[in-house]
C-alpha cells in the first residue's frame, strides 16, 4: 500500500509540475462543451435566432407566390433577397454567395387556378351527367418551382427547406381546389361549405415516467455527450506520460525495483481518474452557473448527482484502461498522441456522440455497441432524460467496469511478456 | 557472488550474438570493470544480469540466487545505475529519491535522512530542492546513483557512470564508490575511460564482439602483454585499432 500511495503522490507531483498540461485537461473540454453547445442550440429551438439570406425570383406575382413569400417571412428563419432574375440567382448561388435560391414560375397563381378549375368542372359535369365543356379540355402544362442550392449545403437543410415549401405548396393546392367547389357549388362566397382547417393536426409529447415531466433541450442532449467525448480524451495524456518514462529511462529503473507494474499503473489510475471527476464537475458548473448567462438552458442535475458520479467514475475507469494500454504498448509519442486522438474521435462516432445510433447503417449499429462511450452515453442519457434508477444503469456501468479491467490486465499481461526473464 | 555460465544473447533482429557463450565469476567486493570497445555486449551483460532483458541460453546465479525463483529477493539484493538519467525532471532530486527510495519499501524520516546523507556526501544537499531539469549532467549523475543505492545493496552495477562528466564529479563519484566498496559492496561497471579503470577496479575483463578475451588485475594484465605500458596498450592489444561503428 505505502508503493501505492508512494506512485500516486509521484504522478500527483508530475501532472502538477505540468501546468500547461493541466490546463488543457481542464479547459479545453470546458471550451468544447460551450462552442459545441452554443452551436447546437439552434437545433433544439422551435424558432431560430439566425437569418438565413436566401434569393426568391417571384416571376409569378400571384396568389400563390404571395402566399409562399408570407410562409418563408413567418417561418423567422429567412432573410428574403427579391431584387434578383433566375441567372444572377443561380451563379450568386453557385458562387457560395447564397446558399438557397427558389425561383417561383411566371403564371403560377393563374395556371393553377385554372388547372383546380378545370379539375373540380370535370368531377361536377360527370356527377350533372353533363357535356365537358371545351375549355376543360386544353391542356396546362405542369409547373416547377426551382430550388437552386449551394453544393456546399448540408443535406439536412435541403430536405428541411423542400419539405417546407412542398407543404406550402400542398396547403395552397388544397386550398384553390376547396374555393374551386365553393364557387361552383354556391354563388355566395362567405357561405361556408367546407371546413378547410386540417382535420389531422400533431402534438409532440414527450414519453415521461411518473409524474416527472422530462424536458430535454441542448444542454441536456449536449453535456453528457460532449463531457464523455473530454473524459475519453484522457488517454492522450496518460498514455503520453506512460511512454515519456519509457524514453527518459525511469521505467528501466522501476523494472529493476521490487515494484509491480499493477502498482505503478494503480498510482497513475488514482490520480487520472480524479482528473475526469474534476473535469466532470468543472463541466456541471458551466451546465449551471455559465450557459444561463450565455443564453443557453440551465443543465438541471437536481436529485441526480450520485448518479452521475457514479457514471462519470466508471466512464473515467473505461478511459483511463485504454489509456493505460495504449501506453503500454506504444514505443514513442509519436505513436501513442496521434492513434489516441483519433481512436476517441472513432469511439465517440460509433458511440453516438456525433450522430445518433438509431440513425446509423445497420453494421455502425451493431459495432456501435462495442464502444465503451456508447455504454457511457446511454447511462448518462437515461439519468438525465429518462431518471432511471442505479438498478437500470447497472448493466453499462458493469460493461464500463469490465472494459477496465480487461484493457487493463492486457497492458499488464503484454508488459509481463515483453519483459519476461 | 555473481556466477555465469555460457550466457548467451541474440537480439530478435540482430544478424550476430551480443554475447557469445560468456562464463564469469565476480567475487564478493570486487570492484569489476567490463571494459570493451562499442558494441562489444557490456550493456547487454549487464541487462542480463539485472533482469532487464532475458539472456537466450546460459545461466547465471547471483550470491546463489537466479530471477526465476529469487526475482524479489534478488531485486532487494542489486542496485543497478542506468547509463540514461532514470529521473523525472521536473521533480526535485528529493521528491525523485523519495519516490524511488519507496519502491524498496523504505519510508519516513530513515528514509529521509537517507536521502539527507547521500546528498550531503556527493556535494547535492544545497540542491535537494531544485527540480532535476536544472541540473548539470555531473549532477543528474551523482542523483542517479543515489536512487539506485538508497536500500543499500550489495551489488552494484553501474553502466558508464562517469560518461559526460566533468573532472571534479568524476573524482567525487569515483571516491563515493570506493567507499562503498570499503563498506562491502561489490561494483561491476563498465567504461570507456581506460585510465580510470586502471585505477579504480580491482579486476577487469575485455569484452569483444560479445566474447571474454581477457580477464585479471589490471596490474597483472599489463605485465602480461609484451610492450604494454597501460591498460590501454593491453585494449588496443587485443581488439585492434580499427573503428567499430555500428547501426
Amino acid at each position: 500500500m505505502h508503493k501505492l500511495w508512494a506512485s500516486t503522490y509521484k504522478e500527483l507531483l508530475l501532472l502538477s509540475r505540468d501546468i500547461g498540461g493541466v490546463a488543457i485537461l481542464f479547459v479545453m473540454p470546458l471550451v468544447l462543451i460551450i462552442t459545441v453547445t452554443l452551436i447546437q442550440d439552434s437545433t433544439f429551438k422551435t424558432v431560430s435566432d439566425t437569418n438565413i439570406p436566401i434569393i426568391l425570383v417571384n416571376n409569378d406575382k400571384g396568389d400563390v407566390s404571395k402566399t409562399i413569400e408570407e410562409g418563408l417571412e413567418t417561418a423567422n428563419a429567412f432573410k428574403i433577397i427579391s431584387d434578383k432574375t433566375e441567372a444572377q440567382a443561380k451563379e450568386l448561388v453557385y458562387k457560395g454567395t447564397y446558399q438557397l435560391a427558389i425561383v417561383i414560375p411566371e403564371n403560377l397563381s393563374v395556371d393553377l387556378e385554372r388547372k383546380v378549375n378545370q379539375n373540380v368542372s370535370s368531377i361536377i359535369a360527370k356527377f350533372m351527367m353533363e357535356e365537358t365543356s371545351e375549355e376543360d379540355l386544353v391542356e396546362i402544362p405542369k409547373k416547377e418551382v426551382r430550388l437552386y442550392f449551394d453544393p456546399a449545403t448540408q443535406q439536412s437543410f435541403k430536405s428541411s427547406v423542400k419539405n417546407g415549401i412542398d407543404k406550402m405548396v400542398s396547403q395552397i393546392e388544397t386550398e384553390s381546389i376547396y374555393k374551386a367547389f365553393q364557387k361552383q357549388i354556391t354563388d355566395d362566397p362567405s357561405e361556408a361549405i367546407f371546413e378547410t382547417e386540417n382535420y389531422i393536426t400533431f402534438k409532440e409529447v414527450l414519453a415521461k415516467k411518473g409524474d416527472q415531466v422530462l424536458l430535454p433541450n441542448s444542454v441536456q442532449h449536449n453535456v453528457p455527450a460532449w463531457t464523455l467525448f473530454a473524459i475519453f480524451f484522457i488517454i492522450v495524456p496518460l498514455s503520453i506520460n506512460i511512454v515519456k518514462e519509457k524514453s527518459q529511462g525511469t521505467f528501466v529503473r522501476l523494472r529493476t525495483n521490487p515494484v509491480s507494474y499493477t502498482t505503478v499503473l494503480a498510482g497513475k489510475t488514482l490520480v487520472y481518474l480524479v482528473v475526469c471527476i474534476i473535469q466532470f464537475i468543472l463541466m456541471l458548473l458551466v451546465g449551471i452557473f455559465v450557459f444561463p448567462e450565455i443564453g443557453l438552458p440551465t443543465l438541471d442535475v437536481s436529485g441526480r448527482l450520485p448518479l452521475l458520479l457514479l457514471v462519470t467514475i466508471f466512464t473515467g475507469l473505461a478511459a483511463i484502461g485504454l489509456g493505460l494500454l495504449l501506453g503500454t504498448i506504444a514505443t514513442t509519442q509519436e505513436q501513442s498522441a496521434p492513434f489516441g486522438a483519433t481512436l476517441v474521435v472513432i469511439l465517440a462516432a460509433l458511440g453516438g456522440v456525433w450522430v445518433p445510433v438509431f440513425i446509423m447503417p445497420e453494421i455502425m449499429q451493431i459495432l456501435s455497441n462495442i464502444s465503451p462511450m456508447n455504454w457511457g452515453l446511454n447511462a448518462y442519457l437515461d439519468i438525465f432524460l429518462r431518471h432511471t434508477s442505479l438498478v437500470e444503469i447497472l448493466p453499462e456501468l458493469g460493461l464500463l467496469f469490465l472494459f477496465f479491467i480487461a484493457t487493463t490486465l492486457i497492458a499488464i499481461i503484454y508488459n509481463e511478456k515483453k519483459h519476461a526473464v | 557472488m555473481i556466477n555465469i555460465e555460457q550466457i548467451s544473447k541474440k537480439y530478435k533482429s540482430a544478424e550476430s550474438y551480443s554475447v557469445k557463450d560468456l562464463d564469469l565469476f565476480i567475487a564478493e567486493k570486487e570492484i569489476f570493470g567490463l571494459l570493451g570497445p562499442n558494441g562489444a555486449g557490456k550493456t547487454t551483460l549487464i541487462s542480463m544480469l539485472c533482469s532487464l532483458i532475458k539472456p537466450t541460453s546460459g545461466a547465471f546465479t547471483i550470491n546463489g540466487l537466479n530471477y526465476k525463483n529469487h526475482k524479489n529477493q534478488l531485486k532487494q539484493l542489486i542496485g543497478i545505475v542506468p547509463q540514461e538519467y532514470a529521473l523525472y525532471p521536473t521533480l526535485t532530486a528529493f521528491e525523485n529519491l523519495k519516490y524511488f527510495g519507496s519502491m524498496y519499501g523504505l519510508k519516513g524520516k530513515s528514509l529521509d535522512d537517507k536521502i539527507k546523507d547521500k546528498l550531503d556526501q556527493l556535494g547535492l544537499l544545497k540542491f535537494s530542492d531544485k527540480k532535476i531539469e536544472t541540473f548539470s549532467g555531473g549532477m543528474k549523475r551523482r542523483v542517479n546513483l543515489i536512487a539506485s543505492l538508497l536500500h543499500e545493496p550489495r551489488v552494484l552495477f553501474l553502466d558508464e557512470p562517469t560518461v559526460g562528466v566533468d573532472v571534479q564529479s568524476k573524482n567525487v563519484i569515483i571516491d563515493f564508490l570506493q567507499n562503498l566498496n570499503q563498506a562491502g559492496a561489490t561494483i561491476i561497471y563498465t567504461s570507456h575511460h581506460l585510465n580510470e579503470a586502471e585505477l579504480f577496479c580491482t579486476k577487469v575483463a575485455i569484452i569483444d564482439q560479445g566474447k571474454l578475451i581477457a580477464e585479471g588485475k589490471p596490474k597483472a594484465l599489463v605485465e602480461s602483454q609484451e610492450g604494454a605500458h597501460n591498460l590501454e596498450d593491453v585494449f588496443l592489444g587485443l581488439t585492434g585499432k580499427g573503428l567499430r561503428d555500428s547501426a
